[in-house]
């Protein structure tokens, strides 16, 4: 049985800007990381193969070439195997596309038990692609699972954390689930897995891997969702600056705040 | 299909190529230039690039027949029977759009014993609340509650489908989006419609401090989903309008894999989306220690402290407490940022709020733009200040 985390590779930082001229994206000096939210998963699956020994971990990852470095750091994290979905015609996906992609892939690898995702990425934050891929496997999905108190070759029981309660359930598998952040702290990458596994090649799949091989299915043509521009914020146009010394500025909003009854 | 394709004999010089584009998709190597799979299509080096040197090349799509879709749904997320208070905001949402293009509002309700939440929502201007009870719709659980919303929208064939983004929406919003192979928009903090029906979605994109336009132009129906506190509440109306239909889910929707073994009601929490006043501490507080005079602030206020991303990361305060596209949006009457940045994230998460007032030692960090109130200056002197003068009286 094999354990599947979907991760992706965001921008090591969110201060990118824009040129308000030209619309281009200015990304100088921007390094790419693994979603911290996934490391969660990651370490979630790690954990749980110790209760299911014979159960193989696999790094999943759709992207660009570079995205190889994402799933080194989850080989040096313990992970045992690792597969990078790569192919020029997959450019441009939306969420769908890139739901539908993840599940072919998941689908050609084979003996899916459990999927496991983080709660979110930090460059999209939109938390779709986990309910979308179990759409497209038929299988069910819980998100903000806080726990795993139980795993077995046949189901799983979660805690699942809802607005006014907590659930405890139990899923058959296959089943994905979406993992909250502090369900496990994320191990540290490790430097004696760094240098065993600098050797391993890394599985990449492109389109003709995969069991549906109608180009029509992935990247910009699969997407209906299409963004028609990009564009800086608007921000509020009346404002004013106050400056002084920090005493002269507490004065200021003591007075402002009492004149606004927000104090006494 | 659509595909990039380079045109290398219009390219004069291959030296600043790579930097059009802002994934790193084209590659030169040896003088050949290339387009890798980091492409995103955005067309920036359409644009951007030597006149003709790289060109997007697509079919035309067999449009869906838009005229088949009509009306303005709304998901409306009930826990036992409370309605959250953004289906409301999404009812006033779909009502102005519906207006603009002459189509129906539809809602859909699902649970055990929902008749008299019906009937309020017809006094927001609902034209057709679909009812669907059973005791086992009773709490949410995510393939009951697909194969509802699936069977509401091949009743009504709505053009567009708003669901709040609750921790419910999240999970029912997508699931349902990809059962129906169609287009889902997260967390739009602008909507709008063309009068073909296209619905123009915008949104924080690509993790930088950018709007996206999206629109969802050849499929049907279009799903969006939508923070709490994004949207304004909409008035009660003097008259109800509009009908209540219920329908008798049929048993095999009910069926789930999924068995509930325990339930447990959590304590009651004050939110910081209910705070009148926030004080929202950034990483130039400096030190956890230092958050001690916020809750000061804050209490002096009759308000909350609520945190950045990074401080939550960093461990100052509980998650629950956090402003932004990851976490809380917020629209307090006034609201005190401290040692804040003001990424977009960030701002997307409290840009509604009646008054911001900022206080950040940079005179050109970004929550400026965004504040009525700029007070340059070290949040770390002025606060302390500010404290003893609220209690000491002087």
């Amino acid at each position: 049985m094999k354990i599947i985390v979907c991760i992706k590779q965001v921008p090591g930082t969110t201060q990118v800007d824009i040129d308000e001229k030209t619309g281009v994206l200015k990304r100088d000096g921007v390094e790419s990381k693994v979603n911290p939210y996934d490391l969660y998963a990651l370490e979630t699956a790690l954990r749980l193969k110790e209760l299911c020994p014979g159960a193989t971990t696999v790094a999943l990852t759709m992207g660009p070439p570079q995205a190889e470095q994402s799933l080194r750091e989850a080989l040096m994290m313990g992970i045992d195997e690792v597969v990078l979905v790569s192919d020029r015609r997959f450019g441009g996906a939306d969420v769908l596309a890139t739901s539908h992609t993840l599940s072919q892939a998941i689908l050609s690898l084979g003996e899916a038990g459990l999927i496991l995702c983080g709660q979110q990425t930090t460059d999209g934050d939109t938390a779709q692609v986990g309910p979308e891929i179990a759409e497209f496997l038929h299988i069910p999905h819980a998100t903000n699972v806080t726990a795993i108190p139980e795993f077995t070759g046949a189901s799983l029981t979660a805690q699942v954390d809802l607005p006014t309660t907590e659930e405890t359930i139990r899923m058959p598998l296959p089943c994905l689930i979406s993992v909250n952040k502090g369900i496990h702290t994320p191990r540290l990458p490790s430097f004696r897995l760094k240098k065993a596994t600098r050797a391993r090649k890394v599985t990449v799949l492109t389109l003709d891997d995969l069991p549906d091989k109608d180009p029509a299915h992935y990247g910009l043509n699969g997407s209906p969702t299409q963004v028609v521009r990009i564009f800086p914020p608007e921000h509020h146009v009346t404002r004013e600056t106050w400056e002084g010394t920090g005493e002269e500025l507490a004065d200021r909003l003591c007075r402002h705040l009492r004149k606004e009854k927000f104090l006494n | 299909m659509a595909e990039m394709i380079v045109h290398p004999e219009k390219i004069p010089d291959t030296r600043k190529l790579e930097a059009l584009c802002p994934f790193g998709a084209i590659q030169v190597a040896e003088g050949r230039v290339s387009i890798s799979a980091a492409c995103r299509m955005c067309k920036l080096c359409v644009k951007n690039g030597p006149p003709g040197a790289f060109e997007l090349v697509s079919e035309t799509r067999a449009g869906v027949d838009k005229s088949a879709w009509r009306g303005i749904a709304v998901y409306i997320d009930q826990t036992e029977g409370e309605i959250h208070p953004v289906s409301l905001e999404l009812v006033g949402k779909a009502r102005e759009l519906a207006q603009k293009i002459g189509h129906p509002v539809y809602a859909l309700l699902a649970g055990a014993s929902l008749k008299g939440q019906a009937e309020l929502l017809r006094h927001y201007g609902v034209d057709r609340v679909y009812l669907y009870e059973h005791p086992q719709l009773a709490h949410f659980r995510i393939e009951p509650y697909t194969a509802v919303f699936e069977d509401f929208i091949k009743r009504c064939r709505p053009s567009v489908v708003l669901v709040g983004g609750t921790a419910i929406g999240r999970s029912l919003a997508p699931r349902t989006a990809a059962r129906f192979r169609t287009g889902l928009t997260a967390d739009c903090t602008c909507l709008d419609i063309q009068r073909n029906t296209d619905l123009d979605q915008i949104r924080p994109a690509f993790g930088g401090n950018i709007m996206a336009h999206i629109r969802t132009p050849h499929h049907r129906p279009q799903f969006a989903t939508v923070r709490y506190k994004i949207f304004s509440a909409p008035e009660r109306l003097g008259a109800p309008r509009g009908e209540v239909l219920a329908i008798a889910p049929e048993e095999a929707m009910l069926a789930s894999r999924i068995e509930t073994l325990a339930t447990h009601r959590k304590e009651p929490v004050k939110n910081i989306e209910d705070a009148d006043v926030l004080v929202v501490a950034g990483l130039g507080m400096q030190r956890r220690e230092n958050l001690e005079w916020l809750k000061r602030l804050a209490e002096h206020l009759g308000g909350m402290v609520a945190g950045t991303r990074p401080v939550i990361e960093a461990g100052w305060l509980e998650p629950r407490r956090q402003i932004g596209l990851s976490g809380r949006t917020v629209k307090p009457k006034l609201l005190i940022t401290c040692g804040v940045s003001g990424s977009i994230q960030f701002v997307a998460g409290m840009g509604g709020s009646e008054r911001i007032m900022a206080i950040n030692i940079d005179p050109n960090a970004p929550i400026f733009k965004v504040a009525h109130t700029a007070l340059v200056g070290d949040v770390c002197e002025i606060i302390p200040s500010l404290l003893k003068k609220i209690e000491t009286g002087v």
